[in-house]
């Protein structure tokens, strides 16, 4: 087979992550190449470098049987190559016929030739199966018909090898069967087309060649008819890296939280969070291990209080806290830790000790009437910064100044200075160092301890195996299955958050 | 050829003495590029900025004359210094000067019965219930519906000075003149000179109170707290558990109640009467003045004061020499344009891109 | 009373309304397409005045109307470069820059105006524009005198919106425009240069500004008065929003205030007891309430108020 793409040795580092450690990866003509892998194996690294919206350290690229160096899109796109990503690169007030010639020169010069664009639009959009209004806004065009037109962007600049990452995150079952449809003429009709996915089933369903990518490595590589799911959901999460989870001690207690029927948008509209129901118990760690994309930062920021809930309810202690503010939330004695440190955990343009009072700064001893009282916060946000060994000048510095693994200890500072019954922490140690992460590791399992029900939600699969007592796989937005510690499979693990459930079709019932 | 690129880089705050030094370099440069427009004009620079230094201070008398000017221009400086530091963008001062204005000539010609202190009292009182009122509007309009406070303000100055004009020489048009200004206000109300022989009022020493008002409320209050995160990320705020929707209304009443006492002052302590033209653009001079001082009390002091100078300096220099006196708000606006070029400085660095 | 129903007035009034109507057209068109680029121009009132200034002064020296014109014109783009510079090119808060160029700019205006003219009793005339009346469309009964009997400057106000149109329309400049102000990331990953469009959108909105500055004392009256430009500036910014950054309905939206300023005038006159401040409050008020109704809906420009950086 023809090979358009060559990528050889590959070797790419952001700060101090090696994102691709010298990887191998070739598209050929008339072919589907999918690549798998869990969140930051390295998958969107690699093809960003292709498409060249990033620039490798090390490493080299042919196109065509020729070296090349890709310094930007438009060097990309004039080889060939186009990508579609998982965030649509579209104007929603102008119309898809305007987003296609976006950029484009005109034929007529200055004026704009619609007449002629409309045509060679109709054309792709006929043979490749892409049905689109060409005189549709953006806005008014489903998910899934925008992605439509982000692959007609990439067509009509007539590529040889179209890249999609993540397509189907976004698109109902239907939509996605069409999309395969559009792959599948592609591939006829002589392109390379790369399919990034963490899903195994529609891996399954659409590639030729599958290339499993852990950990910035490629863990492996096999043709379609070659392999099984749970072959690649093994290479995908690898036996061998984690360890088996040591015994927690501690049996969990009653149920502080309880979720049911739980049910959220996200910011596209679309529905997120689907009849999600489970209970948090006194005692215990529930994970909730998922692919970015399936739910999680939805699931939190509704139980946060910074999303609303389209149905279902959540418990605690009788109050019904699901659509409440952040304030009642805060109130009712649920600490926080939040996804986002920057602009959701912290206000970092306030001194240090504002920060770690800031969620209660409107209780005693803070506060005094109308009062706030200077020496009751720095007093308490000294002992918070030696109890935390937070690293810092003082508790007056800008809260900006301080590094990554100091601001989550702030957050993780403030938060368990109310010693709450219930946690909610998501992405904890994401983009922090072993040690620190090591820190808040030990933290979470000390509030356990101390009886605290903890939610934890992480894209981190070791994280989440190695802290929780029980796990819950999420899956766009559903619940695959919630498994106990004793019950720990990694395979199956792998299979649930990739969209699998076990091998009797029915997910495991809740424990 | 292969231009190097230059951008900017975020950096982290700068030490004091930068942050200090840098609204100085911005006045200087300033005063340098404002001299272009006096040599335009064939006029020496150095000898025109000579006049003005001594026209501003260089006699009891004018010193006594810069502190009557300075006054409204503390208090609207510090208005809008509060309103920025919530990020509410007032530049609605103006108009709220003179709803404090015609709030306090209201209670002023009523007459009251009332003795001097209690009646002077009542004057203030009015004056910040006119202004916070005239900002209320505005300010529920963006915490609720967010609609734009920038034009939304704007655009009630020109209702509110019409409608002072409209009751001007309407129902309170002064019987006797026929002059479009109303009659004097009682005497009790009058606010007391705190210099003999000067002009300087109690409006001082009410600007002087804002100004630490201004540092008490931000620094040491639970709204203060509020304003300065609302102010810094409104959204982490909201998470935090801050009603954001709350603290800019507080912040437009109280901002817009100052910016009324400015008004009331004018009245009260300089002019006895309300005139149309009461302010001769305070309220948008307030802004020019939070902004080079920073957002902070000491800072927008200083800059009123530096304001106040150039204003009467540029007056009494444009009697001796052949200058307008406009040359005050060229000043003003280069000021306002350097100090905002150079604050960049704070945030960012320049870097040569390889 | 009777005034109202004769035929003179209703004349009289719409082609008030068409004249007033017409630095309000120039000035939001100027302001449309700057915003349409994705940056709030609030230095619309002080471009206004010095181009006022400006137009004045040297049709003053050089006895020709056109120059003066043209210079108002330049001087309007000149501030539409700093404008530029400060917004797009350092990024500095949009808000601030633009009032203090608006600030700078009329104290220019005033200072300039001083200097040269000093303070004569009574204040110097220019020879302003005569209206130029259509040959035989305008002695048509009616019709004529309403819309065929304007100043020059009128026709182009009305020619410049179709124009405009077609501009932000039907041309590739046009559509990086567009998509410069609503999603610059998207822009710049398709090769355009939103820098350069910004600039661009800022110095056309600048030649416009000053061209409205210019109908006020070469057209509407023959001096230079302070605070001439009356607020008008501040109305564009508001009347962007109303005709929801559409030229056409920037059409519209000037000959509704262009109408109401009208009726100000024609009522200043009549003694109906009522202060004439209320006419000059309509306008604002009208505004605000304007904007009460369309913030809900309002497309803004998504990328307005938003300096664009390469990370």
């Amino acid at each position: 087979m023809e090979q358009l793409v060559g990528m050889k040795g590959v070797r790419k580092s952001f700060l101090r992550t090696v994102a691709n450690d010298g990887i191998d990866f070739s598209v050929g003509r008339s072919e589907v190449v999918s690549l798998l892998g869990e969140n930051g194996a390295g998958k969107t690294t690699l093809m960003r470098i292709l498409y060249g919206m990033y620039t490798l350290d090390d490493g080299e690229i042919r196109i065509g049987g020729k070296t090349v160096d890709i310094g930007s899109p438009k060097d990309s796109i004039a080889l060939g190559i186009g990508m579609v990503h998982q965030h649509f690169t579209l104007v929603r007030t102008l119309t898809v016929l305007e987003n296609v010639i976006l950029g484009l020169p005109s034929p007529k010069g200055f004026r704009l030739d619609y007449a002629s664009a409309r045509t060679r639009i109709k054309e792709i959009s006929a043979k490749y199966g892409l049905e689109i209004d060409t005189e549709a806004y953006i806005w008014q065009l489903s998910v899934g018909e925008r992605q439509r037109v982000e692959i007609l962007k990439a067509l009509y600049r007539d590529v040889n090898v179209l890249i999609l990452d993540e397509p189907t995150a976004v698109l109902t079952p239907q939509e996605a069967q069409g999309l395969f449809k559009t792959l599948r003429i592609l591939r006829d009709e002589g392109k390379g087309v790369v399919f990034i996915s963490h899903k195994l089933q529609e891996v399954m369903e659409i590639s030729d060649r599958i290339v499993v990518l852990r950990n910035g490595k490629v863990s492996g590589q096999q043709m379609k008819s070659e392999t099984t799911k749970e072959e690649l959901a093994r290479l995908m999460v690898g036996r061998d890296i984690v360890e088996l989870p040591a015994e927690l001690t501690g049996t969990p207690k009653e149920a502080l939280l309880s979720v049911s029927s739980l049910g959220a948008e996200n910011n596209q509209g679309i529905q997120a969070l689907k009849g999600v129901s489970f209970s948090l118990h006194a005692g215990e760690i529930l994970g909730v291990a998922g692919v970015a994309g399936n739910g999680q930062t939805e699931l939190e920021q509704v139980l946060c209080g910074v999303r609303s809930a389209t149905s279902g309810s959540v418990r605690y202690h009788g109050q019904e806290l699901a659509n409440a503010s952040p304030k009642e939330i805060i109130d009712a004695g649920i600490g926080r830790i939040p996804e986002d440190r920057m602009e959701a955990g912290l206000v970092l343009d306030l001194p240090l000790m504002e920060n770690l009072v800031i969620e209660f700064f409107d209780k005693a001893p803070f506060s005094r009437g109308i009062l706030l009282n200077y020496r009751a916060i720095e007093r308490a946000a000294e002992e918070l910064m030696r109890e935390y060994s937070i690293k810092a000048a003082g508790v007056h510095e800008a809260t900006r100044t301080l590094s990554g693994g100091n601001l989550q200890k702030v957050i993780l500072a403030r938060v368990l200075s109310r010693n709450p019954e219930v946690i909610i922490a998501s992405q904890p140690t994401r983009g922090l160092d072993v040690g620190a992460a090591e820190y808040i590791h030990n933290k979470l399992l000390e509030q356990r301890e101390r009886g605290a029900g903890i939610l934890l939600l992480s894209e981190d699969l070791n994280e989440v195996i190695a802290l929780s007592d029980r796990i819950i796989a999420l899956y766009e937005g559903r619940i695959m299955g919630i498994v106990p510690r004793s019950k720990f499979d990694l395979e199956e693990i792998g299979l649930m958050m990739a969209g699998s459930t076990t091998e009797d079709g029915n997910a495991p019932s809740e424990v | 050829m292969h231009l190097p690129k230059y951008k900017l880089e975020k950096r982290l705050p700068p030490p004091l003495w930068f942050q200090i030094l840098t609204p100085v370099i911005a006045v200087v440069i300033s005063l340098l590029i404002s001299s272009i427009f006096l040599l335009a004009i064939k006029q020496d620079p150095l000898q025109a900025y000579l006049y003005m230094f001594r026209g501003a201070v260089g006699s009891k008398f004018a010193f006594l004359e810069m502190l009557v000017k300075a006054t409204p221009l503390i208090l609207t400086g510090v208005a809008v210094a509060l309103a920025f530091t919530a990020k509410f963008w007032n530049i609605g001062a103006e108009g709220q000067l003179y709803a404090g204005a015609f709030a306090a000539t209201w209670v002023g010609i009523m007459n009251l019965p009332l003795p001097a202190p209690l009646y002077i009292l009542v004057v203030v009182l009015a004056g910040f219930a006119g202004g916070a009122i005239w900002a209320l509007v505005p300010g529920y309009l963006k915490a609720r519906y967010k609609v734009d406070d920038v034009v939304t303000t704007l655009l009630m100055n020109y209702i509110m000075i019409y409608i002072v004009g409209g009751i001007l020489s309407g129902p309170w048009r002064n019987p006797k003149t026929m002059y479009p200004a109303s009659v004097e206000i009682a005497q009790n109300a009058d606010f007391p000179k705190l210099i003999a022989h000067s002009r300087v009022h109690f409006g001082l020493v009410l600007a002087v109170l804002a100004v630490i008002a201004l540092y008490f409320i931000v620094r040491r209050t639970r709204l203060g707290f509020e304003i300065r995160a609302t102010g810094t990320n409104a959204g982490a705020a909201r998470f935090l558990g801050i009603n954001t929707l709350k603290t800019i209304i507080y912040v437009a009443m109280i901002s817009g109640g100052i910016a009324g006492i400015a008004g009331a002052g004018e009245v009260a302590g300089v002019q006895y009467h309300l005139i149309q033209s009461i302010s001769p653009g305070y309220g948008y001079d307030g802004i020019v003045i939070a902004m080079l001082g920073r957002l902070n009390p000491a800072g927008v002091l200083l800059s009123a004061i530096y304001f106040a100078m150039i204003i009467t300096g540029a007056q009494v220099m444009s009697r001796s020499l052949n200058v307008p006196p406009y040359i005050a708000s060229v000043i003003q606006g280069v000021t306002l344009l350097v100090m905002l070029a150079m604050l960049l400085s704070f945030e960012y660095r320049i870097r040569r891109e390889r | 009373m009777s005034d109202f129903l004769t035929v003179t007035f209703w004349v009289g009034f719409l082609a008030a309304t068409i004249r007033l109507a017409t630095p309000l057209i120039l000035a939001t068109l100027g302001e449309t397409f700057a915003e349409r680029s994705g940056v709030l121009n609030l230095g619309i009132e002080g471009t206004m005045m010095f181009g006022a200034l400006a137009a004045f002064l040297t049709t003053y020296f050089t006895h020709s109307l056109w120059l003066g014109v043209l210079a108002a014109v330049v001087s309007g783009m000149v501030f539409g470069l700093l404008m530029a510079f400060l917004a797009v090119t350092l990024g500095l808060s949009q808000h601030v820059s633009g009032l203090g160029i608006t600030i700078l700019a009329t104290g220019l205006a005033y200072y300039l105006y001083r200097a040269v003219i000093g303070s004569p009793t009574v204040p110097p005339h220019v020879d302003s524009f005569n209206t130029l009346p259509i040959p035989l469309l305008s002695k048509i009964p009616v019709v004529g005198p309403i819309f065929f009997d304007h100043f020059a400057l009128t026709y182009i106000a009305f020619l410049l919106v179709p124009v405009a149109g077609y501009v932000i329309y039907r041309t590739t400049y046009g559509l990086s425009l567009r998509s410069v102000g609503e999603n610059p990331e998207v822009a710049d990953s398709v090769g355009i240069s939103v820098h350069k469009i910004r600039y661009s959108a800022l110095v056309i909105a600048g030649a416009l500004m000053g061209l409205a500055g210019s109908f006020f004392t070469l057209a509407e009256f023959n001096l230079f008065l302070f605070d001439i430009v009356g607020g008008r500036g501040w109305v564009s910014i508001a009347l962007v929003i109303f005709a929801n950054w559409i030229p056409v309905r920037v059409l519209w939206g000037a000959l509704l205030f262009g109408g109401v300023d009208a009726i100000g005038l024609r009522l200043q006159g009549t003694s109906i007891g009522i202060p004439f401040q209320i006419y000059l409050i309509l306008p604002y008020l009208l505004t605000i309430i304007m904007l009460i109704l369309i913030a809900r809906n309002a497309s803004y420009p998504s990328a307005m108020l938003k300096p664009y950086r390469r990370e």
